[in-house]
């Protein structure tokens, strides 16, 4: 078991023929997973990299049976492709793209949230999903990943692989691990996906990597509380990071005194949560639950 | 992106917001044309820049006659503008905005923002305007009006009634609210704002509404369908390594420290700045080289952390899953070669083609400490910025 992909889930590509589209279509082809065609408008009909181009969502999914897609086009045309997704029935969306602006994301969230609620977007801004050795949507290494049973949840990309590199080489391996992606507003949140590995059989233990900006990780905090009992470890990226300024990621930003890592770190602590105050030391808490 | 005041209130006027008559300047005016022409007895000199708390910093002062406008640009123009909320050096004043000044009744907060939380815009309304809205909310909340409005339909009538009886407002009043709120929801989505803020929006002596100052924050993302508002952009109110680094599309934040840090990915990046602390460094810089990142970004990114004349060593930590340990390897020895750098670097390589990367380093015949990890990385650099 794993949550949202597996070794049977088939993948299509939007923006299948661009540059980004191509190289990491054939990363996850070459790691395992099951990509079934791509959309590029205008291009249907022609193959690339051995799979049907299509021109929309929906022929994709017509002709291929794909539940699942993963979205490499511009920042301008990102919007637009996640609700194609969300229209031609496609229940895992992965969004890479970065910078995508805000106010096409709110309409995009309350769209989904009205019309499409059992849909799942992971992103935008994010390295995406992975299930090690079944399935890879996304631009993470595949390499580092071990098969096991530790669910990892981030906002990062690179530190997410920090999480994935320790908890590989402590011996207990990922069931399933998510880039959730640095945007202020962006899709599946802490909470779908504790949610998510707190039901799944196969994972014993959980991994947050949080950073400042926002309040998802004290919301995530209170639903801790009532509802995980798996062992969760959390470390935070920010605690010396000035307010008011935007870290890189557009959501990570300290403002009026709301979103501080200290502040995540003691809500976090409260509820019983393992701290990774040093994000080195990821992989020996984790150990330490079990 | 901050944009300055003046700036703003343009935006406003273009859509019909009132905002007091005024004029903005970066030379010291003599004559009394503009003050004239402005209408009133007494004006408002405001220096612009991009901070707040202007006012008690001196900032903001109220003139009497056309020499003391005079006198007041004098000696604000070409001036740093110290604030709680800006650095020792403070932000330099290139242009101020003289308006005419408005006898105030009633001081109100208004501001629209994207909320995260509810993922909607929020607009927040309050009878205790001209203050720290911050601490309002904190010390009484009940006088802070929330209101959420859905992208997909916008604002509605009855939310600016629910604003305007919540603050009080008479019958006309509340028809300019109204108006005013129709208007400035109009700009927020059709500039792709992040966040407008009027504090305060005032009751004049006629009874009427009026945006005293404007603040306007814009989403980045979507500068590049906002070519105009994309050239309001002021490098002078940003750090000179800032402004070079957006240059070359690096994400760069100056701090106080003396180690300087360059990493990929903002998280990594963070996180590296925390190990250094933890290990009683102070970093000198937030640096993202970013995903996709060549060699000759690496470079540039190198000689803006080595143009900070306070750094006395250098951690470069890097996870590579697109970005190939080998460019970084080759972009550093480059750097390092132009400009003939002695201070300690300090480099952690891990991810695709880490092997490749490391053997660059070794045989470049430069000087460089290598990490086991994250952690082995930040104690060296720490040891070495003490050296």
């Amino acid at each position: 078991m794993s949550i949202l992909v597996e070794t049977n889930t088939k993948v299509i590509c939007q923006g299948f023929t661009g540059k980004q589209g191509t190289f990491h279509s054939e990363q996850c082809i070459s790691y395992g997973t099951k990509m079934v065609g791509g959309v590029t408008p205008g291009r249907g009909g022609q193959t690339h990299l051995g799979l049907p181009v299509f021109n929309t969502v929906q022929e994709a999914v017509n002709n291929t049976g794909a539940t699942a897609t993963m979205i490499y086009v511009p920042a301008a045309f990102a919007a637009d492709a996640i609700l194609e997704a969300a229209s031609g029935g496609i229940k895992v969306i992965v969004c890479i793209t970065e910078g995508i602006p805000v106010l096409d994301m709110l309409k995009v969230k309350t769209v989904l949230n009205d019309h499409y609620p059992n849909t799942y977007l992971i992103g935008p801004n994010c390295p995406g999903i992975i299930t090690p050795d079944n399935c890879k949507l996304g631009i993470m290494p595949g390499s580092i990943h071990k098969r096991g049973t530790i669910g990892i949840i981030s906002r990062s990309g690179t530190l997410t692989y920090e999480a994935v590199a320790q908890t590989t080489n402590c011996g207990l391996g990922q069931s399933t691990c998510i880039g959730i992606g640095g945007d202020p507003i962006h899709g599946m949140g802490f909470i779908d996906c504790l949610k998510l590995f707190q039901a799944d059989p196969q994972t014993e233990g959980i991994v947050m990597v949080g950073e400042i900006g926002g309040t998802d990780e004290e919301e995530a905090a209170k639903y801790i509380q009532t509802s995980v009992t798996k062992p969760v470890v959390a470390y935070i990226a920010g605690i010396t990071a000035p307010k008011g300024k935007r870290m890189g990621h557009a959501g990570a930003i300290i403002s009026g005194g709301k979103g501080t890592a200290q502040d995540k770190f003691t809500a976090l602590e409260a509820v019983g949560v393992k701290l990774a105050r040093n994000p080195t030391e990821i992989g020996k808490r984790i150990l330490e639950c079990f | 992106m901050n944009i300055h005041e003046y700036q703003a209130k343009k935006l406003f006027k273009d859509y019909n917001i009132p905002v007091p008559a005024n004029y903005v300047t970066s030379k010291v005016v003599v004559d009394d044309q503009y003050t004239s022409s402005l209408g009133g007895s007494s004006w408002m000199v405001k220096a612009q820049v991009h901070t707040g708390g202007r006012g008690k910093a001196g900032g903001v002062k109220k003139a009497n006659s056309s020499k003391e406008v005079t006198e007041i640009t004098q000696n604000l123009l070409g001036s740093s503008l110290i604030t709680h909320q800006t650095g020792a050096t403070g932000q330099p004043v290139n242009q101020v905005l003289i308006e005419t000044a408005t006898e105030i009744k009633r001081e109100l907060y208004l501001s629209f923002l994207v909320d995260r939380a509810t993922t909607k815009i929020t607009i927040i309304a309050s009878k205790a305007g001209g203050m720290d809205i911050e601490q309002v909310a904190a010390d009484t909340p009940e006088q802070i009006i929330n209101v959420t409005i859905d992208p997909i339909v916008g604002i509605q009538a009855y939310q600016c009634r629910e604003i305007a009886f919540a603050l009080d407002l008479t019958a006309e009043q509340r028809k300019q609210l109204t108006i005013l709120l129709y208007n400035l929801y109009n700009l927020f989505i059709e500039k792709d704002l992040s966040l407008v803020e009027i504090n305060p929006l005032v009751v004049n002596q006629q009874d009427d509404l009026i945006a005293l100052d404007a603040k306007i924050n814009i989403d980045d993302n979507a500068l590049y369908r906002h070519k105009d508002l994309a050239d309001l952009y002021d490098p002078t109110q940003e750090d000179a390594k800032e402004h070079k680094a957006r240059q070359f599309e690096l994400n760069y934040i100056a701090l106080d420290g003396d180690i300087a840090c360059m990493v990929n990915g903002a998280g990594l990046a963070m996180a590296t700045m925390d190990v250094v602390k933890m290990h009683g460094g102070e970093p000198a810089n937030f640096l993202d080289v970013g995903g996709g990142t060549t060699a000759e970004k690496v470079t540039e990114a190198c000689k803006i952390i080595l143009s900070d004349d306070k750094v006395k060593a250098i951690l470069i930590n890097i996870f590579g899953g697109i970005v190939r340990c080998d460019l970084i390897a080759a972009g550093v020895i480059q750097a390092i070669q132009d400009t003939g750098t002695r201070l300690p670097i300090i480099v952690r390589l891990e991810g695709t083609n880490v092997d490749k990367g490391k053997e660059m380093l070794a045989q470049s015949g430069l000087a460089i400490i290598t990490a086991t990890d994250l952690d082995d990385g930040a104690k060296k650099a720490v040891l070495a910025a003490k050296g």
